[in-house]
């Protein structure tokens, strides 16, 4: 190849709705994986009605509730963060992005303590205490911690874009006519909420 | 290319401010990106031929001749999972959907540039991912590519890993998708609409949609079988109330489609091919665009014709029995659209046109034998046996491996500006089909005679078919290698193509060759039918 | 250039979005604690789909957004009912 290397410097070319396209694209093979995930569910939960149902009533549905409603919440501080912006309220979208960044915490929080109390009480995955209880409640537990597990890696995923965020709002890089970035974030979070609303009458629910 | 100087193209220009490898490494350029593509799955190609190759030696006589039957277990494994893997699934899409697909729609680049260049990071790190779990403690995985359980979960190899290799090589094929979904949708130049876009890339649309909507499943199935390893949820384990046949179904959820991943593009091709040397515009345009999409759709229909003896539902088995052969008909409109293109035409039967012929040979024998493993009867007796492994490879590589040679004759003027020996080219075409029906053809009779697949030892009565298999592979070999010889020649000492060599009229064929940096002057505006030959005047007068 | 959606959502409109989502949380757990035999997962799945209903038109913009993209999202989700579907032949029937 020729040394004589001429650098060619585009015009910024920007596609707004290209950009989202390609982010709905992106979700879609999310839905995909959990849809997977689900199928599975469906197929052992087809199979194992009543050992699932008996290994749900274990599962805390206080804790479950709060947790659905504290993400529905911090879904609803995204979306409004997104329109502080468009309205040129950088101050005001900083403060419910923090406000999302909080809940998505107390989200893990409670979803650690519920993780623990269950390892506590010898209920994970191959240990002798579940071992002993049928094939469906084995199934049960296996897919609440995959399942939840897959879950909260989404939540700190999207923890760690909206921080991101914060910066990038912070520093003007993402600004009230240049917020596709903030958008697909919240795209994100918003799939990260819609696959709980799933995932919380199917796990919590089945009393 | 020391001489070009003069002439700008994306060979002596670049996005950024390095030089030498740097510029290519760090490279927003579709054509460099496509490039770079290029040479790292062709040498994975060569890496699986080699051990293709090594196991017909190893089956030319009865008992051990060269390896263990170990080796031989890790090496039909390694085979498939860099054939399929590393070669097929990326080769045309990342290769020449990278290079072409902006170019046919009159764009600069794809939607996202620098996506484009992760993927390709991503895949060498699938690669270097899989080549690290060979060398591992463990040893190279054994279990054949398609990781069945329950034996994927018992065995020591390095399963895990190799597992996790796939799935981020399931993420570049991932970006490439969303990539080129979104180039199709949001760049085509003025003019260009959708039914005026050339049918590689509408072929190439409908793999990327089969690419997103289909990867995240095998993605799911592969953590699936990693947890179970680590952690022993039981998900597919029946001692636990698991259901092993469950993975088959989700294995096959995305690796049915998969095989539409790897033979949509190819019929992209041919569809370029056959009107440029025929002179004549395709025939049937929308059909064939259309076939894709459905394709693409009925493909989803089908996968459990894999499970036929997994010990799924009757019900469940006959309903994908007759799904199966809906997959026929768009197919066969392709092929028939295809053969109506060329009657009549005026035929000019250059190297790239005599190797879609030799495609649709190959191709209607893997296609026909499909119909025999798709019927449920006949797939009890034929199921895991050779027939099942001819069939794959007439379809696989007598299908996309053939239109990857054809593409390369094809483009290979544009995309390098050279111009390879026709003769050398003509001679390979021929030697190609006796060696590939010498190695393939009798794994027909061997399977139907009841030989199984990845048998490390047979009967003698095997004997003299094997044998001939095996003089068949070198027959292959050689010729390959004898094309990356000439091709590689006139890469360097080739006569400078011109540029429209073929006299082709897509969009490529109206700008210099190699192209300069962003493709195009200025966006065209399109106003010709895609394959409207009389243009061809005009485009002599430019 | 191409600009972005111009549709602005109120601040009025997201809460109240948000308090019909909290709304149904709340009516399918006190639905959950009632027995009412094979259609409690039937309900649930319902309301949670009523819910991902407004999230998806309202929270994510799709209702306002290019029309292509609530094809592209028939899209998926056709292909996986359809993946649903035909794995279920084999679990029904077996």
């Amino acid at each position: 190849m020729s040394n004589h290397t001429d650098t060619v410097t585009h015009p910024v070319h920007r596609d707004d709705v290209g950009a989202k396209m390609g982010m709905w694209l992106f979700l879609f093979t999310e839905v995909l994986l959990f849809g997977g995930m689900f199928l599975v569910y469906a197929v052992y939960r087809y199979q194992y009605p009543d050992q699932f149902h008996i290994a749900a009533m274990e599962l805390n549905t206080t804790m479950g509730t709060l947790n659905t409603i504290i993400l529905l919440t911090s879904s609803l501080t995204v979306a409004l963060s997104i329109a502080a912006l468009q309205k040129g309220n950088k101050f005001l979208s900083l403060c419910f992005l923090s406000l999302t960044l909080l809940f998505a915490l107390m989200f893990m929080v409670i979803k650690y303590f519920e993780w623990t109390t269950k390892i506590s009480h010898g209920i994970y995955p191959g240990s002798p205490e579940l071992l002993t209880k049928p094939n469906g409640q084995i199934l049960f537990f296996g897919l609440y911690y995959i399942m939840t597990g897959l879950h909260g890696l989404h939540v700190l995923v999207g923890m760690v874009v909206i921080s991101f965020m914060i910066v990038f709002i912070a520093r003007d890089k993402v600004t009230s006519d240049n917020y596709v970035k903030l958008e697909n974030s919240g795209l994100y979070w918003h799939l990260v909420d819609l696959i709980w609303i799933f995932l919380f009458p199917l796990f919590y629910l089945i009393q | 290319m020391a001489n070009e100087i003069a002439v700008k193209n994306f060979y002596n220009q670049s996005t950024n401010k390095h030089t030498g490898i740097l510029s290519w490494l760090l490279t927003k350029d579709h054509k460099r990106i496509g490039l770079m593509y290029m040479m790292a799955i062709m040498t994975f190609f060569v890496v699986g031929m080699l051990i293709g190759i090594l196991m017909r030696l190893e089956l030319i006589a009865p008992g051990r001749t060269i390896m263990s039957a170990q080796t031989y277990n890790s090496l039909f494994t390694l085979h498939g999972v860099i054939m399929i893997f590393l070669f097929i699934i990326p080769g045309l899409p990342a290769i020449f959907g990278n290079f072409f697909l902006p170019i046919q729609i009159g764009a600069e680049d794809v939607a996202f540039p620098r996506l484009n260049l992760l993927s390709w990071y991503v895949y060498i790190v699938g690669a270097i991912l899989v080549i690290v779990s060979l060398f591992l403690p463990g040893g190279p995985i054994d279990t054949g590519w398609t990781f069945y359980i329950p034996y994927s979960v018992r065995s020591s190899t390095n399963i895990s890993l190799a597992l996790f290799a796939a799935f981020v090589l399931g993420f570049s094929s991932i970006l490439t998708g969303i990539n080129f979904i979104t180039t199709v949708h949001r760049l085509r130049a003025p003019g260009m609409g959708f039914f005026k876009m050339p049918l590689f890339v509408w072929a190439t649309y409908a793999t990327a949609w089969i690419q997103v909507i289909a990867t995240p499943v095998i993605a799911i199935t592969i953590l699936l079988v990693i947890i179970e390893r680590a952690f022993g949820v039981g998900i597919f384990d029946p001692a636990l109330g698991g259901d092993p046949i469950l993975f088959q179904h989700l294995f096959w959820i995305y690796s049915h489609p998969a095989v539409y991943i790897m033979i949509l593009p190819a019929m992209g091709v041919v569809s370029e091919i056959i009107p440029t040397f025929s002179r004549r515009t395709i025939f049937g345009y929308k059909q064939i665009a259309y076939s894709s999409l459905a394709i693409a759709f009925i493909g989803y229909l089908v996968w459990a014709h894999h499970m036929f003896s997994s010990g799924m539902s009757d019900t469940a088995r006959w309903i994908f029995s007759l799904l199966t052969f809906i997959v026929a008909l768009p197919s066969g409109v392709k092929i028939f659209n295809w053969v109506a293109t060329m009657y009549k035409g005026s035929i000019d039967p250059k190297p790239p046109f005599l190797w879609v012929m030799n495609f649709i040979f190959l191709f209607s024998i893997g296609g026909l034998t499909g119909l025999v493993l798709g019927s449920l009867a006949t797939d009890i007796h034929l199921t895991d046996t050779y027939f099942v492994v001819a069939h794959f490879h007439y379809v696989m590589f007598g299908g996309t491996g053939t239109i990857f040679f054809a593409a390369l004759h094809y483009w290979f003027p544009k995309m390098f500006g050279r111009m390879y020996n026709m003769k050398f080219a003509r001679i390979a075409v021929v030697l190609y089909f006796i060696g590939f029906n010498m190695l393939y053809f009798p794994k027909f009779i061997m399977g139907y005679m009841g030989m199984p697949r990845r048998y490390y030892d047979y009967l003698p009565q095997f004997e003299s078919l094997q044998r001939i298999s095996t003089f068949g592979s070198w027959i292959l070999v050689g010729t390959i290698f004898f094309i990356f010889g000439y091709l590689f020649h006139a890469l360097r000492k080739g006569k400078k193509a011109t540029s429209n060599p073929w006299g082709g009229v897509t969009l490529e064929w109206h700008i210099p060759s190699p192209p300069p940096l962003e493709n195009f002057e200025k966006i065209p505006t399109i106003t010709h039918e895609p394959y409207d030959f009389s243009q061809l005047k005009e485009m002599k007068d430019e | 250039m191409s600009g972005n959606n111009k549709h602005h959502i109120s601040y009025g409109t997201y809460i109240l979005v948000w308090a019909a989502l909290i709304a149904f949380t709340s009516i399918t757990v006190t639905i959950a604690g009632v027995n009412l035999g094979r259609y409690t997962l039937f309900i649930a799945l319902a309301i949670a789909a009523i819910k991902s209903a407004l999230v998806i038109n309202i929270f994510m913009h799709i209702k306002f957004d290019e029309p292509i993209f609530k094809v592209f999202l028939g899209i998926s989700g056709a292909t996986l009912f359809i993946i649903f579907l035909l794995t279920f032949f084999d679990y029904i029937y077996r």
